[in-house]
């Protein structure tokens, strides 16, 4: 029997109750000793082919008959009161089907109060009007024909100066989101710094990075009749269901969203944009599909980013180390209509065990795009800020500084004091200090030169990390056996990029027994009426995975049922293992291949049922790793290159080392990117944006990476889920920042507040140390 | 040569010659490669991210070289050997780079891999024993935003040692 419950959700760092319809669960998490036949090998992806020969068909590949192309006009000004939109030049072009603007739009709330289409444009990029032509040329060529009459205002690109009273508005409440600072505080901060015998401060600041998924946002649309199909590239094809069947007033079994492959989202493809109803409203007038994909600089511009932080930090100790208090304010710049932000003051809460802590975060809506979650939002930003600073901590008290965070390694979670349900966090100290031979930082590091009278310095650093990654329902899966033994895994989940077919079909093999190639996996459909989570905050795996393995389970013992009663020999003992069924008839052992008795059965069907049953209430989840990267800085250059990443994770039991591994090295690389080299750029003057391609927006190259060593803490967590694995997908990008920057101090011995680390902010703090010293 | 004719400004016939294949194609001057064997020929497997030449994705072989589809005007390529990832499998079966893509993992969302496995492809068949820095130096121009770059280098080491109808 299926039952209510009420269920804590953590996405994002968001944390909130949701209601979930759970079934009694068949199955207990596998032991950690348990030999697993398939789970926990590295097994190539089972669409692998697909993505190697361009069979894979991604949402901007898909192309309907008599589809047409759409444009959006975008905005030149960061903040003006649009006047006028005369599109009748372009409505006359040969070639264009449909015009929309403010002029003939619905004005139904898109965001923040506004419609798709408002009376004031609020950043360079906003979206004024949006042409459906027979070609996308034409469709360029005639949103400049469209004459748009603005009065622009002033604007504001600071966090906090948009604050400040004097400062101009973008809504009538003001520029504060939700009216008031984010604030959190245990013990008595005021008090504690106050018996501290050390104290450092600093103030830290992170760029706005770009996700710049190499797919663009966008969909193409098609109406038949009054039932609406979608294709996105999204990491949320529910989500996207629900908001346009919202929007249009459309029941939801009308609204059908695909997305089989995707070019990258990293936590900005988590509902539908603009584009999709645009899309849609366009197709509707028209009469025909329609296709609405951002280009590049489109995708620079409005398709959200990493807000650049600001970050106020203060960390007192005792002599000994022991952290007696910390405090944080935090200031960053949403654009112009979100409707939430990251959390940067999430490590300083949740990482050591420290009994006085105070974080107050503003988050300022701002003459710019729009935030949108990048990969363990706040948590990159705020465990560079911790971190860098925690090195400082152990410079000032003359300790390692790895010694000085075990010192104050939390045993509960320090926000609610509850046990955690597992944390490898000095397993991972201890992996990783051991890879990178942290024993050799007082040989290579600061002064010392590798080359005598050469210009290259070499250092080590390390940082930490911690992140949710439970996952949890709701989450439904089915697991189908058709009559010739294949199988078929079905679950409304999608795939981002990180394999997520593959460790559903592991998973369902091995719970089946039956050989993975038997296995296909349908997923990334709204049709299937299977509801999933998104797959973002690391959630995919340990939400949807343990669904799998139930409905797997389900299907199961209802096929051993029927098998017994076939082969008439009892259930009990009756088992099924690489296809086989194996049982005892009269004292006899009897061998029967799976798909014998299945063809014998004829079409008969076996369906079995799983969801995810709830997360445990009474212990905290998080995944927790550390990294440790060894650098050289040229000191005549300025340039930072990483030598070597160790990452060292622990995500619970692991389902797949092969795909995690590349999740592990892509989120060091973007980490890397974030230290070294990545920073959105806006004129001042202008409040345009000023590198809105891969031109000017550098992201790492094969030529900037390091070796990057992989070191797993491969233990299943048995208390939360029945697969005893969590989520994977952020941990890796949290840390890599802080220890490239540790490493950078220990070898020039110069700490580094500010983001990206750039060859000239390198050779200007050189230059300032060595005015210092004489 | 082709670079004696005058096109345009209205739509031309040309004839491409695409994996193997002979297309006859109503192009206009202006159109790109990639425009055209995305759009008019449905080989979605090429694919445009920049449209600058900033990234590589959209790389196909021409006349077994390397080259940005993006950038590459459709009626230039006229008498020459076009290579798309559609291309590349022989008999049903995947080149050695694609198989060793697969066995390696290196890819994750798998939008630039096309290109990556084309420039790799180009590459190893003029230099079979290439190390992994040279392998790095082969695929630079080619970005990848999920960063399977150490999977890449990787594919590339064994597939020097896979050749059709030799599956590891």
């Amino acid at each position: 029997m299926a039952k209510l419950i009420r269920t804590r959700i953590d996405i994002e760092g968001r944390i909130s109750e949701e209601l979930a319809l759970v079934e009694e669960p068949r199955t207990t998490a596998w032991d950690v000793e348990e030999e697993l036949n398939v789970v926990g090998k590295p097994i190539p992806r089972i669409d692998g082919d697909q993505r190697v020969s361009g069979g894979a068909r991604f949402p901007s590949d898909i192309q309907l008959p008599g589809m047409l192309h759409a444009k959006f006009l975008r905005s030149p000004h960061p903040h003006a009161r649009v006047l006028r939109v005369d599109t009748s030049r372009a409505e006359k072009l040969p070639g264009v089907r449909a015009v929309i603007s403010r002029n003939n739009a619905p004005t139904t709330e898109w965001r923040n109060s506004q419609p798709i289409f408002g009376d004031s444009v609020r950043y360079a990029g906003d979206e004024v009007a949006a042409v459906a032509a027979d070609n996308i040329a034409i469709a360029r060529q005639a949103v400049k024909l469209i004459q748009v009459q603005y009065e622009p205002l002033t604007f504001v690109l600071d966090p906090e100066a948009a604050l400040r009273p004097d400062a101009v508005k973008l809504y009538p409440n003001g520029n504060l989101l939700d009216g008031k600072p984010d604030e959190y505080a245990r013990g008595d901060v005021e008090k504690a710094f106050k018996q501290a015998d050390v104290i450092v401060e600093g103030v830290f600041e992170t760029p706005t990075q770009m996700h710049n998924s190499l797919e663009t946002h966008g969909s193409v649309v098609t109406w038949e009749g009054d039932q609406l199909t979608i294709y996105d590239s999204t990491q949320y094809i529910h989500g996207v269901r629900d908001r346009v069947a919202d929007w249009f007033g459309l029941p939801k079994n009308k609204v059908r969203v695909i997305k089989q492959f995707m070019g990258g989202g990293f936590g900005s493809k988590g509902s539908a944009g603009k584009y999709t109803v645009v899309a849609a409203l366009l197709a509707k007038r028209t009469g025909r599909p329609v296709r609405l994909f951002l280009d590049r600089t489109e995708e620079n511009l409005a398709a959200g980013h990493r807000s650049l932080s600001r970050q106020y930090l203060k960390i007192g100790a005792k002599r000994d180390g022991t952290l007696v208090a910390m405090e944080l304010t935090g200031y960053q710049p949403l654009g112009a209509y979100a409707s939430w932000g990251a959390s940067v003051g999430g490590p300083m809460r949740e990482l050591y065990d420290c009994k006085n802590v105070r974080t107050r975060e503003y988050l300022a809506l701002t003459n710019a795009g729009s935030f949108a979650p990048f990969r363990a939002p706040g948590y990159v930003e705020g465990m560079f800020a911790l971190e860098v600073l925690m090195d400082e901590l152990a410079v000032k008290l003359q300790v390692d500084p790895l010694e000085l965070r075990i010192k104050n390694y939390a045993r509960r979670a320090p926000i609610s004091k509850l046990p955690f349900s597992s944390n490898g966090l000095l397993d991972a100290y201890q992996e990783g200090a051991r890879a990178i031979g942290w024993e050799r930082r007082g040989t290579v590091g600061y002064g010392r030169r590798t080359v005598p009278g050469g210009p290259i310095r070499r250092g080590i650093g390390m940082a930490s990390q911690i992140w949710s990654g439970a996952g949890g329902p709701p989450s439904y899966a089915q697991v189908k056996i058709h009559p010739d033994a294949s199988v078929t895994v079905i679950t409304g989940t999608q795939d981002i990029g990180t394999g997520t077919k593959t460790i559903l079909a592991q998973i369902a093999a091995e719970e089946l027994g039956l050989p993975l190639k038997s296995i296909r996996v349908e997923i990334g459909d709204t049709q299937w009426g299977l509801y999933s989570q998104i797959s973002a905050g690391s959630m995919t795996a340990a939400s949807v995975g343990p669904a799998v393995r139930e409905a797997a389970a389900d299907a199961k013992a209802q096929l051993l049922k029927v098998a017994s009663q076939f082969l008439r020999v009892r259930r009990k003992g009756l088992t099924l293992r690489d296809g086989i069924l194996r049982g005892e008839k009269r004292g006899k052992p009897v061998e029967t291949p799976l798909a014998d008795v299945m063809g014998e059965l004829g079409d008969v069907m076996i369906v079995g049922h799983g969801s995810r049953a709830p997360n445990p209430s009474n212990v905290e989840i998080h995944t927790f790793g550390a990294q440790f990267a060894e650098i050289e800085v040229d000191v005549e250059t300025g340039v930072v290159r990483v030598v070597k990443i160790v990452a060292s994770h622990d995500v619970g039991r692991v389902l797949n080392p092969l795909t995690l591994s590349s999740q592990i090295e892509g989120g060091v690389i973007q980490g890397l990117g974030f230290a070294l080299m990545e920073q959105q750029l806006t004129d001042a003057n202008t409040g345009a944006v000023v590198n809105p391609n891969l031109e000017g927006y550098r992201i790492p190259t094969m030529l900037d990476i390091p070796e990057i060593e992989v070191r797993m803490i491969d233990r299943a967590d048995v208390r939360i889920n029945n697969l005893g694995a969590k989520g994977a997908g952020e941990p890796p990008i949290i840390p890599t920042a802080p220890a490239i920057v540790n490493a950078v101090r220990d070898a020039i011995g110069i700490s580094f507040h500010q983001l990206p680390l750039t060859p000239d902010r390198v050779l200007d703090a050189l230059e300032k140390a060595e005015k210092n010293a004489i | 040569m082709t670079d004696t004719l005058i096109y345009g400004p209205g739509r031309t016939a040309i004839k491409l010659q695409i994996n193997g294949q002979e297309y006859l194609l109503d192009v206009l001057p202006i159109q790109t490669l990639a425009e055209i064997l995305r759009n008019q020929l449905g080989l979605t497997g090429t694919k445009v991210v920049c449209g600058m030449g900033d990234c590589g994705a959209c790389t196909v072989l021409l006349d077994g070289k390397p080259v940005y589809a993006c950038l590459q005007l459709a009626i230039d390529c006229q008498g020459r050997a076009i290579t798309t990832i559609e291309g590349l499998a022989r008999d049903g079966e995947l080149h050695p780079v694609q198989q060793a893509f697969i066995a390696e993992d290196a890819f994750q969302c798998g939008y630039c891999t096309s290109g990556q496995v084309l420039t790799l492809v180009a590459f190893l068949a003029d230099h079979p024993d290439a190390d992994a820095g040279a392998i790095r130096q082969a695929v630079a121009g080619n970005l990848c935003r999920c960063g399977a770059y150490p999977k890449i280098v990787r594919a590339g080491l064994r597939a020097r040692q896979l050749t059709f109808n030799s599956k590891q």
